[in-house]
């Protein structure tokens, strides 16, 4: 009973942060709301029996990832979105497309919804299989990703290091290069 | 206990949500923000489905796409970076040059 | 009472207990801050309020109560507000995963022991390193929320300080974590229960020396204390990030930064000095108390630094984060790495 209490509370969160994320006019709002959506999401994986995953989500997600976004808001002294510029810019009404894009979102999420019910076994309690106390060590999680999948561990090294230099590179000014 | 299927449709409300503000924000930071919650509603499918299944492999394949994700992040802030540089601009409408 | 609400009971009372003394540390820290300086100054530091300055704490806390709260007109009102929050929760939520004492049963009140800490997580190390790197977010919103030269400055560099410094400290952690065989802080300390020859105690500062200089400085540096403060040095940025504070707002602040240097030391405590482990006393389970001991020594090297060295220049502090300590650690990994295949071989 508490767990399901602690699940909508925390999907509640995480789904309400969301909604305001793409509502906000202010990136700075925008990134503060995610981190907390992030940091319910955590706490669902945490739920899933995922701790390492969890904290990884916080480490990697909210506490670097973010922390770039907010250099890059702060650094560039990202202008607001601008109401008025807006209508004028763009040759269609404004207003319109955006209320057919959010019917169109809110079909979607219908028809996901709707796909999902109909499917069989997903009615089935999560965490009836699999023994909890290995699932959630990090140590099996280890053995799994150094010899089943040690490939894409080593090429997602060589992927961040061509991101590393990718990023350096194009945000270096003209004259430096 | 809760079941799958709740996780999941949490998962597919927050991919919907990340894909309406990538097409609906005139904002690029707001666009990769919306990219990143795409990123979350896929990762929380694959820990769900991990653990329904008994295994760790739902939390492995998370791991990879956070790591892809934050390559991806840093590369995409660089783009914005040199773009802003350019225009002045985060309207992805400003940047119509190559527009026939 | 029964045994499940006595132990109810005594774990809420466990979690109090924490808290309160984590805000007394953060006072206490204060007075001997300004008692340690004084004494190395060669004057008495504060020495009139209560018997040998001892109720100076109380009569700072009382005055900065009753400053007025204010707020620069340009500065964002959520921000501004949210920045003392964040810092101060990361700061207290982080030492909720660190163990500091070993399990009692209170003189057999409880049938079964309960452990003396506030979490007993099974990755309390990562859990601990993800909640201080949340920290950052308080300085970098208080720097930009200011909407001041001087805290934009102070927050930018204390923040890009702050992520240098924690990839050292993650690395320096790495290498215990291989000694020990476990994320879990309590198995982590358990493991360095014993004597070598039987009396060299089995501490981890022994085995990883490096590591622990390493372990050190990356906390100093994440703490924003001593030889790396420039981002809040009063003589070249006001008070940097946290220039445009006052009042409650203000207090928060350094309190969050006392807190986050005690929360440094008792990781380093759990980790390399064994913890709770230490002769005689814990027989009467008094462990916690050489926890304390522990603890007070690394504080009392924290403030002794501070007031003995010049700190270092924004760039060379940078250039140290990424060309020296980075490397050493890494390479203190791979060693440990060696070692203990070799001797496991």
């Amino acid at each position: 009973m508490p767990e399901t209490v602690l699940f909508y509370v925390f999907a509640a969160v995480a789904i309400g942060a969301s909604l305001l994320v793409i509502g906000q006019r202010n990136p700075m709002y925008s990134i503060m709301l995610l981190i907390a959506s992030f940091g319910a999401l955590s706490a669902l994986y945490i739920q899933l029996d995922a701790p390492f995953v969890a904290m990884a989500q916080i480490i990697v997600y909210a506490g670097a990832i973010m922390v770039l976004f907010l250099f890059v808001v702060m650094l560039l002294n990202a202008p607001q979105e601008d109401a008025a510029q807006w209508d004028r810019t763009h040759p269609l009404r404004r207003p319109g497309v955006a209320r057919f894009g959010a019917m169109l979102a809110a079909l979607l999420i219908v028809q996901l919804v709707w796909a999902l019910v109909r499917v069989s076994d997903v009615g089935v309690a999560v965490g009836a299989r699999g023994d909890v106390a290995e699932l959630s060590s990090v140590r099996s999680v280890g053995r799994v990703l150094f010899t089943d999948y040690v490939f894409a561990f080593e090429a997602t090294s060589i992927l961040i290091l061509v991101a590393m230099v990718g990023a350096v590179l194009l945000a270096a000014r003209e004259e430096q290069r | 206990m809760i079941p799958l299927g709740h996780y999941l449709v949490v998962s597919a409300v927050l991919f919907a949500i990340g894909t309406a503000g990538v097409f609906l924000r005139r904002n690029l930071i707001t666009i990769l923000l919306s990219i990143e919650i795409m990123l979350n509603a896929v990762n929380l499918s694959f820990v769900a489905f991990g653990r329904a299944q008994g295994t760790v492999d739902g939390q492995i394949i998370t791991f990879f796409v956070m790591t892809v994700a934050a390559a991806e992040a840093a590369v995409g802030l660089a783009i914005v970076i040199a773009l802003f540089r350019h225009r002045e601009s985060l309207n992805p409408d400003a940047f119509t040059s190559l527009k026939w | 009472m029964e045994q499940a609400t006595l132990r109810f009971v005594i774990q809420l009372g466990i979690i109090g207990l924490t808290f309160f003394m984590l805000i007394n540390a953060s006072a206490l820290l204060v007075l001997a801050e300004r008692k340690i300086m004084g004494f190395m100054q060669q004057r008495y530091g504060p020495y009139l309020v209560g018997p040998h300055g001892l109720l100076q704490p109380l009569a700072d806390i009382l005055k900065l109560l009753f400053k007025e709260e204010l707020r620069p007109k340009g500065a964002d009102k959520w921000l501004f507000t949210l920045a003392p929050i964040v810092s101060i929760t990361a700061a207290f939520a982080a030492f909720a995963a660190v163990p500091w004492g070993a399990e009692t049963t209170f003189f057999g009140l409880l049938d079964t022991p309960v452990k003396l800490g506030v979490a007993d997580v099974n990755v309390a190390v990562l859990v601990v390193f993800a909640i201080t790197s949340m920290g950052v977010y308080g300085i970098v919103l208080a720097g930009w929320s200011s909407n001041s030269k001087y805290s934009l400055l102070g927050g930018l560099r204390s923040s890009a300080q702050m992520i240098s410094y924690e990839l050292a400290y993650a690395t320096a952690l790495a290498s215990v974590i291989m000694l020990a065989g476990s994320l879990s802080l309590r198995s982590v300390v358990d493991a360095q229960a014993g004597y070598w020859f039987g009396f060299v105690p089995r501490w981890y500062l022994f085995l990883q020396p490096v590591g622990f200089i390493i372990y050190v400085i990356a906390g100093v540096a994440e703490t924003n204390r001593a030889p790396f403060d420039f981002p809040e040095a009063e003589q070249e940025l006001v008070a940097g990030y946290n220039t445009e504070y006052s009042s409650v707002r203000f207090a928060l602040f350094p309190q969050a930064e006392y807190i986050n240097m005690t929360t440094m030391s008792a990781v380093a405590t759990d980790l390399y000095l064994g913890g709770w482990h230490g002769p005689f006393l814990e027989r009467y389970g008094l462990g916690w108390a050489w926890f304390l001991i522990k603890v007070g020594v690394i504080l009392f090297a924290y403030i002794w630094v501070r007031w003995t060295v010049p700190r270092y220049r924004y760039d060379q502090l940078m250039q140290f984060g990424w060309k020296w300590l980075f490397p050493a650690a890494v390479l203190n990994l791979i060693a440990t790495a060696a070692l203990i295949l070799y001797f496991n071989a």
